[in-house]
């Protein structure tokens, strides 16, 4: 049987923390000693925590209590949906040769998946396969990223866990293919997931990860994920993130990125679906010469409420960060983009790029847009913009005199918005994937 | 039958009455100029053939090929072989050259029940009407109209004329921030695509477009109406004699 949260009238808060108790030293112990003192860390930080409050200022437009209310069963033991390879074919990129990685529910599943050959030394696999025989290897790094003293989501997810995926690229290695993880949620009741990522790229390694959110079921799910990714010197590592796990899925996803010198990550989150999604991403250049690029596209419809946080704190001189968010609001949806550029005080020279547009395709679709510049170093150069705005009448009136219909000048012109976020997709199959899907998103009604 | 047939037209921009009665009829071959200061309305005059949708015809009539115009959405116009150049081209950021022209030439072969055009065939057609108005190829990897300079922007307009072979070619004011190079350049072009079967309503303040695109008949909007009609000599005269000339004649008595 599933364990399921309390339905008795208490606190959320209460309703996990019986629920830790009840699994303790049974199905939550986890595979090696670290993980379960940190599990034992985590939940008394997640208990003095506690949930953010209505009033927040982190949380202010976005009211995460809603999705936290209902009585999810928690996935604390593994259970065998049944997914078949038809099931996930759909949710595979056309024409991509990847390393594939099939989670059920949040848990790696081998016979879904197809890994194929890796180069010497680096390891695609599930969370906790990776936890059990290389222990080293996630203990040198789980938890050191993601932040669950400070940050009730990852606290939460750390002491829940059970799975998710690893991925480890050892020095100077290259992973000339793509590693797609591909998450899918079967739940025939109300599931909450925590599934949890470690992406490692050594010194001068180099990797790009694709993970995607789909759903064959239409219950209410969470997920509260946690991604820690960690760019050695000189590494490359790009992440992409696409979630579409259908209206009723809620997710909370804490994105914790370390940068070493000289390297360079790339962000892409895609939220093309979901009741309620909270994105937080932060990225650390933490040693001098590195790159971060941060991009997001939303596209919200249907009461959606999408809120993207990212936080790039630039501890270290001599680095370069640009930040690109598009947001498509339609019907009565709701877009947030809170994005903090921190610059400590001996992180001299630093370039900052941030910028984010949002396009309101409806009366009743918000946008709440927020850049926060937190300067305490003298010599920089950082610039944000935000702009908000409708369709331009003009520019359709243009189109159509040069004989397009409105429905395709209206697609044209909302697939060129998101344009310069598509145009930084270096995976041809996948650009090409959501190319398509943008175009088909907005495409002329039949 | 006349290529385009205005009766009595009145149009109104919120509230505001423009067009007070303009009659006129041009024939397939046939090169129109519409002359008059500014605010008399011979930009509206253009935008309410071309379908813009703040305008309001309150009165009057239009035929295009004895069809009723003003029943039209303005792509429908399009397909149908109308084209503006517009004054001020809008810049489209992300949308590419080549895509828009694919689509704008698919759509015109599809209602012409005509299958798509072959890539090959494209560019060659591209290539070859890019030269028409010395256009740089380059620019067609390019954002519509992004970046360009105004008279790229103008001889972009000519460009796309020359893709899409209209019927009605109407040109507003195609020659305002123009060069007297660009302007040859743009001049050039238009007369290269005079043709049998093709009219042009020539929308522009200064006459000396006309000197390099010769029309056959020069209108002169004041207020509102076409209050003098004449030969390419009419610009001419207009020219020397200033705006204030006609005004002091077409005072009804």
């Amino acid at each position: 049987m599933p364990q399921t949260l309390e339905k008795i009238e208490t606190t959320p808060e209460e309703r996990f923390l019986t629920a830790f108790r009840a699994a303790d030293g049974t199905t939550l112990n986890g595979s090696n000693s670290r993980l379960h003192t940190l599990r034992k860390e985590a939940i008394e930080r997640f208990e003095a925590l506690g949930f953010p409050k209505r009033k927040a200022e982190a949380y202010k437009y976005t009211n995460i209590q809603k999705v936290l209310k209902r009585n999810y069963a928690l996935e604390l033991a593994p259970r065998d949906p049944h997914v078949t390879a038809d099931d996930i074919a759909p949710f595979l990129v056309p024409d991509l040769d990847a390393h594939v990685l099939v989670l059920v529910n949040g848990r790696f599943n081998e016979a879904l998946s197809s890994i194929g050959e890796l180069p010497d030394g680096a390891i695609v696999t599930g969370f906790a396969e990776a936890a059990r025989q290389h222990p080293d290897l996630v203990e040198a790094h789980v938890g050191q990223y993601a932040d669950h003293e400070n940050d009730v989501f990852i606290a939460l997810n750390t002491a829940f866990t059970q799975d998710g995926a690893f991925v480890y690229v050892p020095k100077s290695t290259v992973l000339e293919k793509p590693v797609h993880i591909v998450s899918v949620v079967a739940a025939e009741e109300d599931l909450m997931l925590q599934p949890r990522y470690l992406f490692i790229a050594e010194e001068n390694a180099q990797a790009t990860i694709i993970q995607t959110g789909r759903a064959i079921t239409d219950t209410h799910t969470f997920t509260n994920a946690v991604v820690e990714s960690y760019a050695g010197r000189n590494a490359h590592l790009d992440h992409y993130e696409i979630q579409d796990e259908g209206p009723k899925s809620a997710i909370h996803l804490s994105s914790q990125g370390y940068q070493h010198e000289h390297s360079v990550v790339r962000t892409n989150a895609f939220t093309f679906s979901g009741e309620l999604v909270r994105n937080n991403l932060r990225m650390l250049p933490d040693g001098a010469h590195c790159e971060s690029h941060l991009y997001g596209l939303v596209l919200g419809r249907d009461g959606m409420h999408v809120d993207n946080h990212t936080v790039v704190d630039h501890a270290a001189p001599d680095c370069y960060s640009s930040e690109l968010y598009k947001h498509l609001v339609d019907d009565d949806a709701t877009a947030v983009f809170n994005g903090r550029v921190l610059v400590r005080q001996d992180s001299q020279r630093i370039n900052a790029y941030q910028s984010n547009d949002s396009l309101l395709l409806s009366e009743d679709a918000d946008i709440y847009s927020k850049p926060e510049l937190e300067i305490y170093a003298d010599d920089v150069e950082c610039s944000h913009g935000a702009t908000t705005g409708t369709l331009d009448k003009e520019a359709i009136f243009y189109l159509q005199s040069r004989g397009l219909s409105y429905a395709e000048a209206r697609a044209l012109l909302l697939v060129a918005f998101a344009r310069d976020v598509l145009d930084n997709v270096k995976v041809e199959a996948l650009e090409a994937l959501l190319d398509t899907y943008v175009t088909a998103r907005f495409g002329p009604q039949a | 039958m006349a290529l385009l047939e205005v009766k009595n037209l009145h149009a109104s921009v919120e509230d505001t009455n423009i067009l007070k009665g303009v009659d006129l009829t041009i024939d397939g071959g046939q090169v129109h100029a519409i002359m008059g200061p500014n605010g008399s309305g011979k930009s509206t005059l253009a935008s309410v053939l071309a379908g813009r949708e703040e305008y309001e015809v309150s009165e009057g009539s239009v035929h295009y090929l004895g069809e009723d115009l003003l029943e039209l959405e303005p792509d429908e116009r399009a397909l149908e072989g109308i084209f503006l150049a517009f004054q001020y081209p809008v810049e489209l950021p992300g949308v590419s050259m080549m895509n828009f022209l694919k689509q704008a030439i698919n759509s015109k072969r599809e209602h012409q029940g005509q299958e798509e055009i072959k890539a090959a065939d494209f560019m060659k057609l591209m290539r070859e009407r890019a030269e028409l108005v010395s256009l740089d190829p380059k620019l067609m990897r390019r954002s519509v109209n992004e970046g360009f300079s105004g008279g790229e922007k103008k001889r972009n307009e000519i460009f796309q004329l020359a893709m899409l072979e209209p019927k009605l070619a109407i040109l507003d004011e195609t020659d305002s921030g123009l060069d007297i190079d660009a302007l040859r350049v743009v001049a050039d072009g238009v007369n290269k695509l005079r043709a049998e079967d093709r009219g042009f309503l020539i929308i522009t303040h200064y006459q000396r477009l006309l000197d390099y695109i010769v029309p056959d008949v020069v209108h002169v909007m004041v207020d509102g109406k076409i209050v003098k009609t004449g030969g390419k000599d009419l610009a001419i005269e207009l020219e020397e004699k200033g705006y204030d000339w006609i005004r002091g004649e077409a005072v009804p008595a």
